[in-house]
């Protein structure tokens, strides 16, 4: 190190005045009034919450239903075989409708475990599972915790209107997960 | 029974047990004013969910502490261990007893009594000893902890407290000289027929409210908790209802020592300064002197009233200013005490003196040569120059 790479600072030098360090101390203390009187930044949590969270922010998950009200899901396992943390956990049998060969009867996910990677809504082929914007869930005991398949389809109806399905079609395998598509255009179908 | 009470040994003991209940309750409810005045100076809502507007907070708060696991750390000196917080909470109680709440009131029966626990003939000097006593506590504290960093904190702690005993007894001094007395409520008295001493020696008061500040290590003068630097300081090891009696005995401190400086400087009860004047020559402001001179017992309640308010008014003060200032480093605080706090004190006893022998003590002339004594004190330490010394001694002068 030469001597030309120090730079010595110096310090700014007080007037006497400053130096008694009173009127700073006066002018301090009016600023800290100021703020005791002024409108607090507190939000009274849970009686005032604050503006939802974006869409597409990665809260508790759901299982969507379509058009006529039946689960959506198809007990595939892609959601289960993907999650990094298992937390899902699916039962699938034959379905009872036409147009399906399965569906599952018994869905649960441990919220707990859960990461909320997103990797179950990414991979799922149906769009029927997805992770809303409710970033809150509570619980008194850690069985409550684990949301079964009724929890998870009541997720849905109580965010059907905070975010909508991203397709509604069930049956239209390969349009998944394109958002264009719910206004109705197509590509090359 | 009744009857010994109207009589001053026995309104002494009915008056002691009230206040003990009312300061004890004003101590535990510090707590709660504090994390509520904090919060609103850093623009937040402070505890407003244990009760209605979280006034059962320092209940929790108490609960909490009874509830907790009492630790000893192993290789602490224990019969001081447990001595320490019994020490400090003690002595900031005790000091109550000479503090004058109100005047004298006549009951029924002919009695009357002085709202005064203990009237003693020495009891400024009886205050400020047993004030004093705190250092030990403190310095216990830190030894009994079997903890480097404990005993630092509470090496550091004794050094400021011994350090602004000095400002505040030159201070308290000051008071003492003017009025003559070591009564505390002749020096009330006096201030009621003169002028407070706020007004004939604002320096002064501003030393004792310093001097008190640092007694009882408040911010900013609290390094010797220092919560970035040592934890705790000399209350790192203790938990549970040791920790409680530490931190209560500072609240404790700040009481007594507003109550002190309310008895001291404010003139106690009275309202407003010069009421004796107001009252004698504005029209309608009578009753003023009503609340100074009647021996009503309902006069007595107002003055007792008056007085708990000024000391919450202090008390306010207190944690306005810690919510504002940064903590002052050791070496400050030293230099401020010896350099500043110490001469100025002189100064003013000087002061003092003179006038007290011209028997000018209570006009003008005091707060003009407070005046004085301020500037020269400022121009004198502006002048000298400031020592550079070890590795600033080798670099070029700034």
């Amino acid at each position: 190190m030469k001597d030309g790479d120090v730079i010595l600072i110096e310090a700014p030098k007080l007037s006497p005045a400053e130096r008694l360090y009173v009127p700073q101390i006066l002018q301090g203390m009016s600023v800290t009034l100021r703020h005791m009187f002024a409108r607090k930044a507190t939000l009274q949590y849970p009686e005032q919450k604050r503006v939802p969270r974006v869409e597409n922010y990665r809260g508790v998950h759901r299982l969507n239903r379509d058009e006529q009200g039946r689960v959506a899901c198809v007990a595939c396992f892609m959601c289960e075989t993907i999650c990094p943390a298992h937390c899902i956990h699916i039962e699938g049998a034959e379905a009872p409708w036409p147009d399906r060969e399965k569906y599952p009867i018994q869905f649960d996910i441990d919220e707990l475990r859960c990461i909320y990677c997103g990797m179950c809504e990414e991979a799922c082929p149906v769009d029927a599972i997805e992770l809303t914007p409710i970033y809150d869930p509570v619980g008194l005991t850690r069985e409550e915790m684990i949301y079964d398949k009724e929890k998870l389809l009541e997720v849905y109806d109580r965010t059907k209107g905070m975010k909508p399905r991203k397709n509604p079609k069930i049956t239209g395998y390969p349009e998944t997960g394109n958002r264009e598509q719910r206004s109705g255009e197509t590509k090359g179908d | 029974m009744f009857d010994w009470l109207t009589t001053q040994p026995g309104f002494s003991v009915l008056l002691m047990v009230t206040m003990m209940v009312v300061i004890l309750t004003s101590v535990a409810y510090c707590i709660y004013f504090e994390r509520k005045i904090s919060a609103w100076i850093q623009d937040r809502i402070g505890p407003n969910r244990v009760g209605p507007r979280g006034l059962l907070q320092p209940i929790a708060d108490g609960l909490k502490f009874l509830l907790k696991e009492d630790i000893t750390p192993a290789g602490a000196d224990r019969p001081i261990f447990m001595l320490a917080p019994m020490i400090i909470f003690v002595v900031s109680l005790i000091g109550f007893a000479v503090i004058p709440w109100g005047g004298r009131i006549t009951f029924a029966n002919g009695n009357s009594v002085i709202l005064q626990v203990a009237s003693l003939d020495v009891g400024l000097l009886y205050l400020l000893a047993v004030a004093s006593l705190g250092v030990y506590g403190v310095a216990l504290g830190g030894w009994a902890s079997n903890n480097k960093y404990s005993f630092f904190g509470g090496m550091r702690a004794a050094a400021q407290m011994l350090s602004y005993e000095i400002p505040l007894g030159l201070g308290i001094l000051v008071v003492v000289l003017t009025s003559g007395e070591l009564r505390l409520e002749h020096i009330v008295a006096g201030q009621q027929a003169g002028a407070w001493n706020l007004l004939l020696h604002p320096l002064a008061f501003g030393m004792v409210v310093v001097g008190a500040l640092a007694e009882s290590n408040r911010m900013p003068f609290d390094l010797a908790e220092a919560e970035q630097e040592l934890v705790g300081g000399y209350h790192t090891e203790y938990s549970s209802m040791k920790f409680a009696l530490f931190f209560l005995a500072e609240y404790a401190h700040m009481i007594t020592s507003s109550a002190l400086l309310v008895a001291l400087f404010l003139g106690g009860w009275e309202l407003v300064p010069f009421g004796w004047w107001l009252a004698l020559h504005v029209p309608g402001l009578g009753w003023l002197g009503w609340i100074n001179d009647s021996t009503h017992w309902s006069a007595g309640l107002v003055r007792l009233g008056m007085v708990y308010g000024k000391i919450c008014a202090f008390i306010f003060l207190y944690m306005w200013v810690r919510w504002t200032l940064p903590r002052f480093r050791y070496d400050q605080l030293m230099r401020l005490a010896w350099r500043a706090l110490v001469p100025m004190g002189l100064g003013l006893v000087i002061l003092v003196g003179v006038l007290v022998y011209l028997d000018r003590a209570i006009s003008f002339w005091a707060p003009l040569g407070n005046l004085v004594v301020v500037l020269l004190v400022w121009r004198m330490l502006s002048l000298r120059p400031v020592r550079v010394t070890g590795r600033q001694a080798g670099l070029p002068a700034v």
